[in-house]
């Protein structure tokens, strides 16, 4: 692994403020480093010296305190200069970070909850409103605002490729601004230790071409289709008479639960249980047969489904695209 | 009165002297102690005993994040694991460990006889081990804290935490925070009041005076976490919602008191650190540390600075931006009195005549591995940076840098330097050499990595990680690595063992330093000195004339102890100090019932208040003037040693 290689690293920007934050970083290492060098340097220097003069005093006698006073005060004067000069670098950056805005800019609300991502893209007309979980969409080469806040205890967002930290925190909303300036699908992961999950509240940005875009918006506000096969026909009939319906919801259903993430386009979703496990057939059934296996202490109950109406499950909601 | 004192008269007072200040012997007795050295050699003790807890459950973390996916530790058991680890170390180990070799040297350092409020010294470290062993207790019981060792609401509020998780975790910061202000108090007394005639504020030695900025900086932050500890059991007992969002509440307010406290933590472990490596270089390097003035100087601008850049730890909650750019100047600006302290150190050693032993060895890992955190600690001063490096192992790492270099190096040379004062025997110097190098590049392999694991991406306090993340390699790195250390500190724990029965003598002084501990036997007398020595310079074993008078006129029948005034250590009064007694242990018990009592039930503030009153009571209780058959308390203890009875001419020893 070599530094930039991840697509969830500080080091790999992908936005203009990760990048900016890169350029700062590497101003810091390089003079931190640099006086680090000279600082450890000198100490050895002087233990060879002080070590000589221990054996042969005679031959090498010790330098006034005048001349040690000038070398202490002119290397605190020195001092006194790198960090002015980092803190202007500092405070430049975050000059910069804070100047990203736009007018009728694209909006998302996301709400942090024990232990996954709600995700509400905002529209003055609410039918037009999507809502998501854990996967965030945004367009690439355009300033995106975040709405922050939290249902429960404090998250923090963070894709390190796009931006730093935001705290969620409840009782607050705090925004922030981000743009991906080339498409790419970002990790991100909550960090601010919120519970026995935290390990298992990962999310991706994925940032696409604006017709892209557009075109998954579109598909996320369209009702999924009614189910087709048989399979999927019973295993809707499962999802709205079992307990499911009473957490999640599914437009075009009965099934408006607001405990846990929305299912409605969970297929085109890549993963499940915030980053937990794949949205594939298997890993569907393996969370639903014991949602407390792969991610213990979430907030999913226990239940007694038979294996064929797993199977039917997972066959309807691999169908809402 | 002017004679010189013969042997004679010296061996007489010896006899004496170890009648009137012995502590108690036999199993009871051993609950009565009041001498600081038995108190200071516990806290050690005990201390380290919860750094090797800690230590056990972090090399636990780290065979659990070793490789992506494990399944070692549960999600549940992980967390329980690092919340102990950090509160553990933070509070069982770094405070109490250098308040403990505070307790030891201070008042030897000084010349007392005894450390000021001896029964208070005892009552804290009672409360300091039993607080110890009810978190470890709650622990082995999986009811151990699981809320991180910062406990932030809302998440360690009842709603969210329903077990007695998160009170264990805030009575036990309760305990702590009564026994380390009691120390605090009593050493800040101690150095100011108790000095030997001459040492003036000049000339006290610089590890005494890092004791006082610690002990004032420990006054004042731990009232804000005192106010955290109380006010979260009282959300999550009697329902006041000071942090509940819910109910108007405020969940910043926990972190603005909760760093108020929490960043001066971090001076408090190690400011200490410093005033040991300022110790050992110059014994080192034999002579008076370079810029004496500059030192102090510095401690004192780093304990009034630390108590100003709290809000680096919360960057990201979103705070105004302009206030942001006070904190980060604030942040990196404490960089210069470190620096500071840093030149003048390199200045000692590169006018010294250096000796490099195995203390001095320890110092110079210090070098390497402080002012690498230090580098790391002016980075993420930087609002930008921080941003992407906060609650990430690159902060896992700096701070592990920064208080393993700053408080746990100096630390292990402080244990070479000093044991043989404690217990009158060298460590070997094969041996110290070995296991410094391994837990030097043990430390290195362990924490260098994570640098780079957080700025790819790695939060803090997860319990796993997917394989795809790419984390795997650097993890295993950094768990091969804590393995180096542990082998390192078992070869230090065999080395200090083994050392009782075949270290060499020490003699009284065996680095030929020149601060007052030395001047007395090795181990201590129980009275500390027999004369008690005066003193003319800073370092009175290097300077002080062979004529160099002694303190004389103080009872050997009696716990006299002479009290100084605090400026330029002139006579003021003298004072009989108390007797050793089991109250303070039967008060901490009592206190002990309270605290944890008052996790289940408010009521325990009502009735656990007799046993506290009467227990209290018998350690207060006012002594009759035939208990002494001397003075009556306080006002005939005011008086000074007759003018020609001060001191005598006499070599101190």
């Amino acid at each position: 692994m070599t530094l930039g290689s991840l697509s969830h690293s500080a080091f790999n920007p992908a936005g203009l403020q990760a990048a900016r934050i890169a350029r700062l970083t590497w101003i810091l290492l390089g003079t931190t480093t640099i006086v680090f060098v000279i600082v450890l340097a000198v100490l050895a220097w002087a233990v060879v010296v002080g070590n000589r003069r221990r054996e042969q005093p005679a031959v090498d006698p010790p330098p006034s305190d005048v001349g040690l006073t000038g070398a202490v005060s002119g290397a605190a004067v020195v001092t006194v200069f790198i960090i002015i000069a980092l803190m202007g670098a500092s405070i430049w950056t975050d000059r910069v970070l804070a100047s990203l805005h736009a007018s009728n800019a694209l909006t998302i609300a996301i709400t942090g909850h024990q232990w996954w991502w709600e995700l509400q893209y905002e529209n003055n007309t609410p039918s037009l409103r999507v809502q998501s979980a854990n996967e965030l969409h945004i367009p690439t080469g355009q300033p995106v605002l975040l709405k922050l806040a939290s249902a429960d205890v404090i998250h923090s967002f963070w894709a390190p490729s796009l931006h730093g930290k935001r705290d969620l925190i409840p009782g607050y909303t705090t925004t922030v601004w981000i743009q991906a300036d080339r498409p790419g699908i970002f990790r991100g992961q909550c960090a601010e230790f919120c519970g026995r999950q935290h390990a298992h509240m990962a999310f991706s940005v994925v940032a696409e071409g604006q017709d892209q875009f557009n075109h998954w918006l579109d598909a996320q506000r369209a009702t999924p289709p009614a189910p087709v096969t048989d399979l999927e026909r019973r295993g809707q009939q499962v999802f709205l008479s079992y307990t499911c319906s009473s957490c999640h919801t599914i437009l075009g259903t009965e099934a408006h639960g607001h405990v846990g993430p929305t299912l409605t386009h969970i297929a085109s979703r890549g993963t499940i249980g915030a980053d937990t496990l794949t949205a594939t057939h298997r890993g569907l059934a393996a969370f639903i047969r014991n949602p407390q296996s792969a991610k213990p202490g979430n907030y999913m109950p226990p239940n007694t489904l038979s294996t064929a109406d797993i199977d039917a499950l997972v066959a309807y909601l691999q169908s809402l695209q | 009165m002017t004679a010189t004192r013969t042997d004679s008269d010296r061996e007489r007072d010896r006899q004496r002297l170890t009648r009137t200040w012995a502590d108690p012997q036999g199993f009871f007795g051993w609950f009565s102690h009041v001498d600081h050295k038995s108190i200071g050699r516990r806290y050690l003790i005990t201390a380290f005993t919860f750094f090797l807890l800690a230590g056990v459950l972090a090399a636990l973390m780290r065979i659990q994040l070793a490789r992506p996916d494990n399944s070692f530790l549960s999600a549940d058991l992980y967390n329980e694991i690092f919340t102990t680890h950090g509160t553990t170390m933070m509070f069982l180990f770094a405070v109490p460990v250098m308040q403990g070799l505070g307790l030891y040297f201070v008042p030897l350092m000084v010349g007392a006889r005894a450390i000021a409020f001896p029964r208070l010294v005892a009552f804290s470290y009672w409360m300091f081990l039993f607080g110890g062993i009810f978190l470890f207790s709650a622990f082995f019981a999986n009811a151990g804290p699981d809320v991180g060792w910062f406990s932030y609401v809302p998440l360690s509020l009842q709603l969210y935490t329903p077990t007695k998780r998160a009170d264990v975790w805030a009575q036990l910061i309760t305990f702590t925070e009564v026994a380390s202000l009691a120390v605090a108090v009593s050493l800040v007394t101690t150095a100011f009041k108790l000095r030997t005639p001459g040492m003036s504020l000049s000339r006290i030695p610089v590890f005494v005076w890092a004791q006082i900025v610690t002990s004032f900086m420990v006054i004042f932050a731990m009232p804000a976490v005192m106010v955290c500890s109380t006010s979260l059991i009282l959300d999550r007992l009697v329902n006041t919602h000071f942090f509940d969002p819910g109910h108007g509440g405020d969940a910043p307010l926990w972190q603005h008191l909760f760093w108020f406290f929490g960043h001066p933590e971090v001076y408090i472990i190690f400011i200490p650190g410093t005033g040991i490596v300022s110790t050992i270089v110059g014994t080192a390097a034999n002579r008076k540390v370079f810029g004496y003035p500059i030192i102090v100087a510095s401690l004192a601008l780093t304990g009034f600075m630390g108590f100003s850049l709290w809000v680096h730890h919360m960057f990201a909650t979103g705070l105004p931006h302009l206030g942001e750019h006070f904190f980060t100047a604030s942040s990196m600006m404490i960089a210069i009195p470190s620096g500071l302290q840093i030149f003048c150190w390199i200045a000692t050693i590169w006018s010294g005549r250096l000796r490099i032993t195995v203390p001095m060895l320890w110092v110079l890992g210090f070098f390497f591995i402080f002012i690498l955190g230090g580098m790391t600690g002016v980075m993420v001063g930087a609002v930008p940076f921080d941003l992407q490096a906060h609650d990430t192992f690159f902060v896992v790492a700096h701070f592990h840098y920064v208080l393993i270099g700053g408080a746990v190096f100096p630390l292990f040379g402080a244990f070479h330097y000093w044991m043989p004062k404690i217990t009158g025997r060298l460590l070997s110097k094969r041996l110290g050499t070995v296991s410094f190098w391994l837990v030097f590049i043990g430390f290195n392999l362990t924490f260098f990595p994570m640098h780079i694991l957080g700025l790819n991406g790695m939060p803090r306090r997860i319990y796993t990680y997917p394989a795809d993340t790419g984390w795997g390699a650097l993890n295993l790195l950094a768990t091969l690595g804590a393995a180096v250390i542990a082998l390192g500190v078992v070869v230090f724990i065999i080395d200090a063992i083994s050392s009782l029965w075949v270290g060499a003598e020490a003699g009284d002084n065996p680095w030929a330093a020149s601060t007052l501990e030395w001047a007395t036997t090795s181990p201590p007398p129980v009275f500390n000195f027999i004369d008690i020595p005066t003193v003319a310079s800073s370092e009175p074993l290097w300077d002080n004339p062979p004529d160099q008078p002694v303190v004389v006129g103080l009872r050997t029948d009696v716990r006299d102890v002479l009290v100084t005034y605090v400026a330029d250590a002139d006579l003021d009064h003298r004072v009989e100090f108390p007797q050793p007694s089991v109250w303070p242990f039967l008060t901490a018990l009592a206190v002990t019932g309270f605290f944890i009592n008052s996790i289940f039930t408010p009521w325990a503030v009502v009735y656990f208040a007799l046993p506290m009153f009467v227990t209290m009571t018998g350690w207060f209780w006012p002594k009759s003037g035939e208990d002494t058959g001397t003075r009556r308390w306080p006002f005939r203890a005011r008086t000074l040693p007759k003018p020609n009875e001060a001191f005598a001419p006499g070599v101190a020893r």
